[in-house]
């Protein structure tokens, strides 16, 4: 059994977001770039149900431009067991991502793909649902808790919901996305960089999948969240009921 | 709030020292009969010039100020002061030098050699936590126009000045946390500041800006801060405020005061304004966290390393095998710091693999490894604080010979106490740990002055990075000839000619501890 596993190429977790000027945007040049912690998270969890005997091979994915081939190669690192990489300098927003993994999906045929729930980046929280949804598999969202069956071709996922877990048993082939809390992804060790580097990336591009990048959405304008004013020094409790009372209105 | 002095009442008992409070030998320190003792007009005084809120003797806020962070040392000052100004700080010492009082000034209390606790009475001059806020704003200010702090102070989270500053990845970590800087500093102050890639702190109120001259003192990983500071301010013991300010890169016209006030640790002067140049931030920051399986192939890493990489090798650190038992991980590792191309680290690393020189690594990923690995490097004297009391040298030795004093102490004390080795391998700092459940006289008399003799005799130094403080102030002479001993008494005599003071050089460390002694802002820094 073959796990497809998607990753996208991120502005890094730890880099302050700088909005560009002209607001259409973020400012992506000489910005560190990484995996989408998502995404490690769903390939850890890939890689396990490999290692412990109950699939046989790994493949991820990326989309985007040329760099992206940085990225498989870090998950190639982890210990993916080959890459693919969908080269296109267009913006891909989440329906022409989840049409190019269903292409993906009908030419490597896996019975199981694994993705974040959501990227850092712009947060959609779509492309699993989506993809889902064109191949008419059952899915799992918000994993934090995923049990392979190999032998009843199912997969139980505990999914995080609100005020508590839920259980769900899907039949294979499926889709789960990934919640942070569903394991800890590991480090790219120097015997393992060593061997990815002989490991194979794919390469399409979007014409050869028969999918047509067309942008169903526009975004109209990125702002900054309002600047938090500085706070004052009160002098007494009296000056302080009078201030939220009078000027907060709280009390 | 800014900077801040503590002042010490004083009551009677004049020389009690409690020094080492949990137990051990204290250091033979005789309060100085030459200064005063406090009494009501002097604390009338320092109100008119500071205020009523920030004459502190409230006894828990005098509590924090008069230990140490390693809890070893504890102080009796009865007065805290608290001034906001270069003018403030000005007019204390002025007050202070007339009235022949005794004044201890602190930063962020975090250094590691007792040099911050007001022994005595003295009036101690504090600047407090600001100097930490500070810090952090600073980097993530300096983020944003594009610009890193050059220093990485390995106690960020919890040291309160400097701990939070860091190059590189370090720094990048805390631009998430920098709400406050648009706030803190002004743009209109700083829009002519970055024309040529200088950051001149000076402009900053010192509400925003309070270090002194040892945290300036404190080296950095990759070179010493004096490379940095563009300039400073300071004020003297009699109150004159010395103007060192500038934004010229060469200015040769005559002596370089300012250097002179860098590691002093304020004998000499309370540094008020500083100006630090910033290099530009780097996009490609790597991190690597490599397991070697002897101290010679650490050895010869290095010299690979530093061969191979050249300008992109920006900090090599290394921590033994006791030290990671600590941090809960089980590997002799070389910490190597790297930015600019990841490929040209990527081959050199495993091309030493290859060679056996590295046994085992990682390489992090994304930014958050990185600084899970500097976690580890930098979480190791917390974890030894919490383990018991440790006896901490920090000391600067010929690279092949560093880890033979590990070693021999290890023999040495025997099973009596856990010896662990770390620090700074790319600039031949170790820091030798020595860890016990509680502090022993015993033991102690095996380490000291062995360790001091020890280093001597291999041409070392006996203070690196943390200074010299309350710990070393009588050690000197294991690292200074007597010539420049008495070269530097001389000078400092000259310096404070008002005060009528003893002339033998043992005098010099000690005096120099009680008149103006600035000691340790930001030392714990350098762990």
């Amino acid at each position: 059994m073959k796990i497809m596993v998607a990753i996208k190429r991120v502005v890094d977790y730890a880099v302050k977001i700088r909005v560009k000027p002209d607001k259409t945007g973020v400012e992506t040049t000489n910005v560190k770039m990484s995996m989408n912690p998502f995404c490690e998270i769903a390939l850890e969890e890939a890689i396990r149900v490999r290692e412990s005997g109950r699939a046989a091979e790994v493949i991820i994915v990326s989309m985007g431009p040329q760099q992206c081939v940085d990225t498989l190669r870090t998950g190639l690192a982890m210990g993916a067991d080959r890459g693919i990489h969908v080269e296109t300098r267009e913006t891909l927003f989440p329906l022409s991502v989840a049409k190019l993994l269903k292409a993906l999906i009908d030419v490597e045929k896996p019975e199981l793909l694994i993705m974040g729930k959501q990227a850092i980046d712009d947060d959609f929280n779509q492309t699993g649902q989506m993809v889902a949804g064109l191949l008419n598999w059952p899915q799992g969202t918000f994993a934090s808790k995923v049990v392979l069956d190999k032998e009843k071709q199912a997969v139980t996922v505990d999914r995080e919901v609100d005020g508590g877990l839920e259980t769900l048993c899907l039949d294979l082939p499926a889709v789960i996305t990934t919640d942070l809390r569903l394991n800890q992804p590991r480090y790219a060790t120097l015997p393992n960089i060593m061997k990815a580097k002989s490991k194979v990336i794919k390469k399409y591009t979007p014409d050869e999948l028969s999918v047509q990048i067309k942008s169903d959405l526009e975004i109209v304008q990125v702002t900054e969240p309002p600047k938090r004013k500085a706070g004052v020094l009160v002098s007494s409790v009296d000056e302080l009921i009078d201030k939220l009372k009078n000027e907060a209105r709280v009390v | 709030m800014g900077s801040s002095l503590v002042l010490a009442k004083f009551s009677g008992h004049t020389n009690r020292i409690h020094c080492r409070f949990f137990g051990s030998r204290s250091t033979v320190t005789e309060r100085n009969p030459v200064f005063s003792t406090i009494n009501a007009d002097d604390i009338a005084q320092f109100k008119e010039i500071l205020g009523e809120k920030y004459v502190i003797q409230d006894e828990e806020r005098l509590l924090a100020a008069n230990t140490d962070w390693m809890r070893k040392y504890k102080g009796s000052s009865k007065l805290l002061l608290q001034p906001r100004s270069t003018a403030e700080v000005s007019q204390i010492l002025k007050y202070c030098n007339s009235r022949c009082l005794a004044v201890v000034p602190q930063g962020g209390n975090t250094g590691l050699v007792g040099g911050s606790v007001p022994v005595f009475d003295e009036v101690s001059g504090v600047l407090v936590c600001e100097a930490g806020c500070i810090l952090e704003n600073l980097v993530s200010f300096l983020d944003n126009q594009g610009f890193i702090m050059p220093l990485d102070l390995g106690a960020k989270g919890s040291c309160q000045i400097g701990g939070n500053v860091s190059t590189n990845a370090g720094g990048l970590r805390f631009v998430r946390y920098g709400s406050l800087h648009g706030n803190v500093l002004g743009r209109r102050v700083w829009a002519d500041t970055f024309r040529d890639g200088s950051l001149e702190l000076s402009r900053i109120p010192l509400e925003t800006m309070a270090i002194v001259a040892h945290f300036v003192s404190v080296s950095k990983r990759t070179s010493s801060m004096s490379v940095h500071v563009g300039s400073l301010e300071a004020v003297l013991a009699n109150g004159t405020v010395l103007d060192m300010l500038g934004t010229l890169r060469k200015d040769n016209t005559g002596y370089d005061l300012k250097h002179l006030f860098i590691g002093s640790e304020g004998s000499l002067g309370i540094v008020t304004k500083i100006s630090i140049l910033a290099p530009p931030k780097l996009s490609s920051v790597n991190l690597a966290f490599l397991a070697c399986k002897d101290y010679v192939s650490c050895q010869n890493l290095l010299l690979e390393a530093k061969r191979k990489l050249g300008e992109i090798l920006s900090a090599f650190e290394f921590l033994d095998g006791n030290s990671m038992d600590l941090a809960n991980v089980l590997i002799l590792g070389t910490n190597i710091y790297v930015h600019a191309s990841r490929e040209k680290l990527e081959a050199f690393l495993l091309r030493s693999m290859e060679g056996g020189l590295i046994s085992d690594g990682v390489l992090a990923q994304d930014m958050n490894q990185a600084l899970s690995f500097w976690r580890i490097r930098e979480g190791v004297p917390e974890a030894l604080m919490k383990a018991g009391a440790v006896y901490k040298y920090d000391l600067s030795l010929p690279v092949e010979k560093m880890y033979d004093l590990v070693e021999a102490m290890r023999i040495r004390l025997g099973p009596a106490a856990e010896v662990i080795g770390y620090g700074h391998l790319g600039d031949g700092n170790l820091h030798l740990n020595i860890s016990l459940p509680e502090y022993n006289d015993n033991v102690l008399a095996q380490i000291e002055p062995f360790v001091y003799e020890w280093t001597s005799k291999h041409r070392g130094s006996i203070s690196a990075e943390h200074g010299l403080g309350l710990m070393k102030a009588n050690k000197i002479h294991y690292s200074r000839s007597p010539e420049s001993m008495a070269s530097v008494t001389k000078w400092n005599q000259l310096n404070r000619e008002e005060l009528p003071l003893g002339a033998s050089e043992e005098v010099f460390m000690v005096e120099k501890k009680i008149i103006l002694s600035c000691r340790s802002v930001g030392t714990r820094s350098k762990l």
